[in-house]
């Protein structure tokens, strides 16, 4: 059986500031970490794999050539294989295309039985890839996957979250799931099989190796959604400061706490 | 190749250039030649902000879509398993109602389900013109493939410019399939939505996952697919006098599931934070998971929900279902305390309609005390104590 989970390096820090004299965007680009909603993609490809025989898990990742790093954590974690998807001609590309280019990947080193992603990203936040990946290669997809009950070589059921309820399913193979934080908890990363996978060779695909090689279907030519700009957020409200003592302050929010009827 | 083009003539400092892109995308290599990798997100900010001329910004339209053949506005209804329509549907039709007032379209509402209940004039009231029914035993459990199906089936006959869906789980799950289904452009979590004459929607959200607010279109793809959470729009003011079609589509042909249902099951009831009036919201101001202990005797005290913000649901210190903010619930509580919470843009998207917001935190400059109605500037490790024992002391005397 095989099984590919898609990782995004995000950065590390998600206090972007707008200086808004100048308008520059300040963000401390030196750190970077794996999207935290990954590792919980991993894990469940890890658990598969200890509990199936022979089980194949590849973590593929698109972006610069310094997300390479996040395979590196994949191989540390139990990961058997990296695919690095990189290529200036996929720069600015939104969800289709990302997903688009992601699909292209996977046509290209066959479909595997299970893709597994994260339930979102949390630079982008927008939960939309998993979902869009599955409907470019015409799979059948859960999203929000809290549990999984039982495996086969053939199906899995899983139960999915949609908000008051939940829906427990059987999906059959090949199918993609977006899972949820409360699936598993996620391993540490082993000191151990990083050194053993120091030499382990990380596959590099550009667009020149994908099936589909219309460049108009990647990157900003083939994104649907435009940024016609970024700003900073406006505040409307009226705002009092107070300083002072702990007690004294204790005692002001008491006072807007009676006003309020809540004491 | 649509992108940013570099012009290193019009570079005088090229290290200066380096710290330009928020995201790294620039890259100068030792020798002096300079160029953009694939972490460019196309934001722009160095073509504003850049020497004049260095970074250029070009863009080939590929092929538009005709923006005439696509008209009106579409909400897609969410129908739960316990016989309700979703309520964010109302507060989509009351949005939807106010933008096709502004270039004359028609509203639409898609229901997708099973002995679906026909309350038509509720959705008269509340803007619709027409409600579009899919109702098959087929169709009674959510399944993203499937139902993609049918919104593809009304999409292709419809011709809607825009499609508002409700950022509920099985809407953030189904949005994207018919957008990649469709080919076109899908912008999550909407919190402020708008119109061009042409019909190009003005879609604001939170970006980046930062302090940022990104403005985005779907230039050239109809329809313009947008997800809005529950709780963002109010619903519009009722008007008993309109009236409306309500029509039952037959199934295209050869539909068929993609999953096997084998239960619903109803969440065990648990305080929700969303419901409650009060909330007190922890950030990363509590320096270790005990401490928190402070936050929920205060939300005892008051009466109220213990919240927190996303570091402290990465970190595993309390259940998901109480992070407040865009990727967590939006709350609209009468009360919200935010006890040291810095305030990034992704939290308040989820909390700034509350009715009352007190902050408690060390940091003067810290964004929350712009949405704050008082902010209160010291240590919650000091104030919270204090707060307790004045409120200990009130219902002593």
């Amino acid at each position: 059986m095989n099984i590919i989970v898609c990782i995004k390096q995000v950065p590390g820090t998600t206090q972007v500031e707008i200086d808004e004299k100048t308008g520059v965007m300040k963000r401390d680009t030196g750190s970077a970490k794996m999207n935290p909603y990954d590792l919980y993609a991993i894990e469940t490809a890890l658990r598969i794999k200890e509990e199936l025989i022979d089980v194949q898990t590849t973590a593929i990742t698109m972006g610069p050539p310094q997300s390479e790093a996040v395979l590196r954590e994949a191989y540390m974690l139990g990961i058997d294989h990296g695919i690095l998807l990189t290529d200036r001609k996929f720069g600015g590309a939104d969800c289709l295309a990302t997903a688009y280019t992601l699909s292209q990947a996977i046509l290209k080193i066959g479909l595997p039985d299970l893709i597994i992603c994260g339930k979102q990203t949390t630079d982008g936040d927008t939960a939309q890839v998993g979902s869009e990946l599955a409907e470019f290669l015409e799979l059948p997809h859960i999203a929000c996957v809290l549990k999984i009950n039982s495996l086969t070589n053939r199906s899995l059921e899983g139960v999915m979250d949609l908000g008051d309820f939940t829906q427990t399913v059987e999906l059959p193979f090949p199918c993609l799931i977006t899972v949820d934080k409360e699936i598993y908890e996620p391993r540490l990363p082993s000191y151990r099989k990083k050194i053993a996978t120091r030499d382990r060779p990380i596959q590099t695909l550009s667009f020149s190796e994908l099936p589909d090689q219309n460049p108009v279907h990647y990157g900003l030519d083939g994104s649907a959604t435009r940024v016609m700009r970024v700003f900073p957020p406006v505040h409307h409200k009226q705002n009092q400061i107070f300083e002072g003592t702990p007690d004294t302050l204790a005692s002001e929010i008491s006072k807007i706490l009676i006003k309020m009827k809540v004491l | 190749m649509g992108g940013i083009y570099i012009h290193p003539e019009k570079i005088s400092d090229f290290e200066k250039v380096k710290n330009l892109c928020p995201f790294g995308a620039i890259e100068v290599s030792p020798d002096g030649t300079i160029q953009i990798n694939s972490g460019c997100r196309v934001c722009k900010v160095c073509v504003k902000n850049g020497e004049p001329g260095a970074f250029e910004y070009r863009e080939d339209v590929i092929s538009a879509t005709d923006k005439s053949e696509w008209q009106g506005i579409t909400v897609l209804g969410e129908f739960l398993p316990s016989g309700e329509y979703h309520p964010v549907i109302f507060e989509l039709l009351g949005k939807a109602r106010e933008l096709a007032d502004k270039v004359g379209f028609r509203v639409s509402l898609v229901l997708i389900g099973n002995e679906i209940p026909a309350i038509p004039n509720l959705f008269w009231s509340q803007g619709a013109d027409q409600v579009f029914v899919y109702d098959a035993p087929l169709l009674k459990y959510f399944d993203a493939r499937l139902y993609a199906d049918i919104v593809e089936d009304f999409a292709l006959k419809q011709k809607p410019s825009v499609i508002l869906v409700g950022g509920t789980p099985a809407g953030r799950s189904l949005a994207p399939r018919v957008a990649a289904r469709l080919r076109t452009g899908l912008t999550a979590d909407c919190t402020e939505l708008d119109i061009q004459p042409n019909s190009d929607l003005d879609q604001i959200r939170p970006a980046f996952g930062g302090n940022i607010m990104a403005h985005i279109r779907t230039p050239y793809h109809r329809p313009q697919l947008a997800t809005v959470r529950y709780k963002i729009f109010s619903p519009g003011q009722p008007d008993d006098s309109r009236d409306g079609e309500w029509i039952y589509c037959d199934l295209p042909d050869g539909l068929s599931a993609s999953i096997k249902h084998i239960a619903s099951t109803e969440k065990p009831k648990v305080h929700n934070i969303e419901d409650s009036d009060i909330l007190i919201v922890a950030g990363r101001g509590f320096k270790k998971k005990e401490d928190l202990i402070l936050a929920r005797q205060l939300a005892d005290e008051l009466g109220g929900e213990l919240a927190c913000t996303r570091p402290l649901i990465e970190a595993g210190w309390l259940e998901p279902r109480r992070q407040v903010g865009l990727s967590g619930r939006t709350v609209k509580p009468r009360l919200l305390i935010a006890c040291g919470v810095s305030g990034s843009v992704q939290f308040t998207a989820g909390m700034k309609s509350s009715e009352m917001i007190l902050s408690i935190n060390n940091d003067p400059h810290a964004a929350i005390n712009q949405i704050a109605n008082y902010s209160f500037i010291g240590d919650l490790y000091q104030i919270i104590p204090a707060l307790l024992k004045f409120i200990k002391n009130g219902r002593e005397q």
